[in-house]
């Protein structure tokens, strides 16, 4: 087991490190960072020198190995942008990220598992075909298009909709930003003011709503297929209640692939948080990548990439792990194979 | 409980303010209300920095011109005023006097005296300062006496002082308390970090709260030297990238004011309720330019010669080119179009010179065909998609446009980073035909006439992309510089843009618009060089 353990974290510097490679060799075709770091009446000489200070100059695999070296003592360089160090600006901004993609996640699984769950033991009800249509929205939409719908419904029309119904209908909510946050240390929390709570909301729905049209649609084909065998046949035969072959029996044993999607999801929720960031202007990590590609801001794309690359590998970590709580059978094979996975 | 909230942000929260100050207002008779009037407002990007020596962009100098100062400064119409400097004179041709203000204090309470000035021209020097540019035009600078400073310059510059508004004073004590007696550096050590995130400005605004990319809050210093009329206390900033959100963020009263609205979203804007645009002529000038140094170009199919070496060539795409149905289809009729490589609000302007030469398909055909391709030809164009008003629109447009004289135009539109990375002098000026725009920084003629119009050589033309080389007009680049004389200066100007404009150096298009939303009841003043200054914001 902690043989395992060890050698995926091996593993995960050796994805690290390709990551890496990939990421410097593509950063000569993202454009030049120096235009972007001086005004127009800086003169060609004090560009090359502001160049040479840098090393754009030097070959990728140079620039890549400098920043490696760097990295290993600590050190992920300073932005072009902001002007501070790489590693400061990542901590800032993990908060705002992990927050919103929690809340998200969150939201899935709470409403995705029930809904996969109900559409599987109604197929045919009349609720069922409305989840799946209202999934198929989710599942096909831009998350991009879906942040702006809610943003144009709840920010911009609320007003006007509430006055033609005379009622308070629409809520009118925040539609950028992340309100106020309170300092824990060096974590920043929304999570215990007002606004900062609102302000999740659009954001967190518009980022959870595809992984919530995912996880449903998984849970109802995983329980239409448990619902199919022996075992559930020979449980309803015994006269166990209905609750417990649904739940007992049933979502148990379609757990295993929804962990392995809902934990890579957990990925790709963080690391693709970064359009919800940018259309909500949600101050994350995924918003600091996109204006450092915007600006070129090499220091910032390179850590980031890294970032995200030991955080899908570590992800991947975890669902294994749990495969061994969930599954007793990979328990029981380990037993009889000596230990090999 | 959610949904009641709902309510109390934004304009519901500011209409209740305006009620509880009313009713203050109406309770105590007689009592002149200094009502708290806070203001938000919204930009595309954040300020890259707050260290005023950092980096030398419109937007960064602009919003830290309200809490530091130079010893001019500009009104909202760009005229120059007296600003931490009464009163300046050129007392030799080659050194300016300025009499400095007394009795102005930093934020910090520290005392504004001549060793601020000579501190601040000596961190412009340093390693990580983006206002060498400004560092290069001033070789000394000597303190008179604790009032009164000598900015000397190699040689004789008539217009420092036009160039001195954004060059800010810091205040020698402070930076040397806190580490940060050099411009903020991106390469290296820590020095300057700490300006970079803090200020200590003379300024109007203080600088209260700052989070980089969340929000900067400004509040009014209460011992501010000037007069305004600004009824702002605190002021929060809020950088908001997308289009769509900050329109948005505009509309529900998020913000009372966002800059820049998309064109496009002009007539959004004027239905909704509460907001409305505002445009002016922005003091930048948008223009084509072509590839007249190679002999032969590097994206065309026309081979073993260059078509725009020839004087005709040139012309016949200035004629081709439609300036109306620009100005009226792609920027909503708030372009002014423009025959000069300047803009009516720069020093040198002539209006005589500013007639177009006029739109005609058939004269462009007959100049081509004498010029030798009456089928025409290809060539490759470069253009910008995320800096200019509309930039790639103009370019699809020209191109469209090019195509009736038999040109085909193959349009090559990337962002920012990358077309700059591909045209400019670093990457020895990979381009056949381009577009660009330019304000000059000095809001004087010669900044264009050196760095657009002169041959490339001693540091001039570093803009000429294009290569575009007359030795009279760089000759007179040099001359313009040191002539002291305003009437022959004009004339100088006036012989290079006529030079220029004659010999089609470029095809100058138009003067973009500027354009900001603002919610009703607040005014702004609108500068034409793009910047927003909260001492001309009054919130009613």
């Amino acid at each position: 087991m902690i043989a395992f353990v060890v050698r995926r974290l091996l593993q995960s510097i050796g994805v690290m490190l390709a990551v890496g490679l990939i990421a410097f060799s593509l950063f000569n075709y993202v454009g030049d960072p120096i235009n972007n770091m001086v005004g127009q009446d800086t003169t060609l000489e004090q560009r090359q020198e502001l160049r040479e200070r840098l090393g754009l100059d030097d070959p990728f695999f140079v620039q890549y190995g400098r920043f490696l070296v760097n990295a290993v003592q600590g050190d992920f360089g300073i932005s072009y942008r902001h002007r501070r160090p790489v590693a400061d600006l990542i901590t800032e901004r993990v908060p705002a990220t992990l927050e919103l993609s929690f809340i998200a996640a969150v939201l899935a699984l709470f409403i995705g598992v029930p809904m996969g769950v109900y559409t599987g033991l109604h197929r045919r009800g009349a609720l069922s075909q409305v989840f799946l249509s209202v999934s198929l929205v989710g599942v096909s939409l831009p998350t991009f298009l879906i942040g702006i719908l809610l943003i144009l419904v709840f920010g911009v029309m609320s007003q006007d909709i509430n006055a033609a119904v005379g009622f308070y209908l629409v809520p009118q909510l925040p539609t950028f930003g992340r309100g106020d946050t309170v300092q824990l240390g060096w974590w920043s929390t929304g999570f215990l003011t007002k606004s900062g709570l609102l302000a999740l909301i659009l954001p967190s729905i518009t980022l959870a709503l595809f992984q919530m049209t995912l996880i449903m649609r998984l849970v109802r084909s995983e329980m239409l297929e448990v619902l199919r065998t022996d075992y559930i046949k020979f449980a309803r035969a015994r006269g166990l209640t209905n609750r417990a072959v649904n739940f007992g029996h049933a979502l148990k044993n379609t757990l295993v692939p929804v962990i392995t999607i809902t934990g890579l999801q957990l990925g790709s929720i963080i690391a693709f948080s970064l359009i919800t960031e940018q259309v909500f202007q949600w101050p994350g990590m995924g918003l600091l990548f996109i204006q450092a590609i915007n600006e070129v801001d090499i220091p910032v794309m390179a850590s980031y990439l890294m970032m995200i690359g030991f955080f899908f590998v570590f992800i991947n970590l975890v669902v294994d792990l749990l495969y061994y709580v969930v599954d007793p059978r990979l328990r029981a094979d380990k037993a009889v194979s000596g230990g090999h996975q | 409980m959610f949904l009641r909230i709902g309510f109390t942000s934004g304009r519901g929260f500011f209409a209740a303010t305006l009620i509880a100050g009313f009713l203050a207002a109406m309770a105590l008779p007689g009592v002149k209300t200094a009502e708290a009037k806070p203001f938000k407002w919204a930009f595309q990007g954040d300020v890259q920095t707050v260290d005023p020596h950092g980096l030398f962009e419109t937007f960064t100098l602009g919003f830290q011109l309200n809490f530091y100062e130079g010893l001019v400064s500009r009104s909202a119409d760009l005229e120059l005023q007296p600003g931490l400097a009464t009163s300046w004179e050129n007392v030799e041709p080659t050194v300016w006097r300025f009499t400095l203000r007394q009795g102005v204090t930093f934020h910090n309470g520290s005392t504004f005296n001549a060793d601020d000035v000579i501190f601040s021209v000596q961190r412009i020097n340093t390693e990580g300062s983006d206002m060498k540019v400004i560092a290069g035009l001033i070789k000394d600078a000597v303190k008179v006496d604790d009032y009164t400073v000598d900015l000397v310059t190699e040689q004789p510059d008539p217009i420092l002082p036009l160039q001195l508004e954004i060059f800010m004073i810091m205040d020698k004590e402070w930076s040397e308390e806190h580490g940060t007696t050099q411009a903020t550096n991106v390469k290296g050590d820590d020095q300057g970090n700490y300006a970079n995130l803090h200020a200590n400005g003379t300024g109007p605004f203080m600088v209260v709260e700052r989070q980089p990319d969340v929000r900067t809050v400004l509040k009014a210093n209460p011992n501010w030297w000037g007069e305004t009329k600004s009824n702002v206390t605190e002021a929060t900033f809020t950088p908001i990238s997308q289009d769509a959100t900050r329109v948005a963020a505009l509309i529900s009263g998020d913000v009372d004011m966002a800059y820049p609205v998309p064109v496009q979203d002009w007539k959004r804007l004027e239905g909704a309720a509460g907001v409305s645009p505002l445009t002016g002529p922005e003091a930048r000038t948008i223009f084509l330019g072509f590839d007249q140094a190679r002999d032969e170009l590097l994206y065309s199919n026309v081979k073993g010669k260059n078509p725009f070496k020839d004087q005709r060539v040139r012309q016949a795409f200035y004629q081709a080119i439609d300036i109306e149905a620009i100005k009226s289809k792609i920027m909503r009729g708030a372009s002014t179009p423009s025959n000069l490589m300047i803009a009516p609000q720069i020093n040198g302007f002539n209006p005589a010179l500013n007639k177009r030469l006029p739109y005609d398909v058939d004269t462009a055909k007959g100049l081509l065909s004498e010029a030798g391709y009456p089928e025409g030809f290809e060539v490759t164009m470069d253009c910008p998609n995320d800096r200019y008003v509309n930039d790639e629109r103009i370019c699809q447009a020209v191109a469209s446009m090019l195509a009736r004289i038999g040109v085909k135009v193959d349009l090559l539109a990337q962002t920012k980073s990358k077309y700059f990375g591909k045209v400019l002098a670093q990457n020895d000026y990979d381009t056949s035909f381009f577009l660009l725009g330019w304000t000059p920084s000095t809001f004087d003629a010669h900044n264009a006439i050196s760095s657009l119009m002169s041959c490339r050589v001693d540091g001039k033309g570093a803009f000429n992309l294009g290569g575009y080389c007359n030795e009279r007009v760089t000759e007179l680049a040099d001359l313009i510089q040191v002539e002291t004389d305003p009437e022959k200066r004009q004339a100088l100007i006036d012989e290079a843009n006529k030079i220029h404009s004659e010999e089609v150096g470029h095809i100058p298009l138009h003067q973009q618009p500027l354009s900001w939303g603002v919610s009703d009841g607040v005014t702004v003043a609108q500068r034409p060089d793009n910047m927003f200054h909260l001492r001309h914001v009054t919130v009613k």
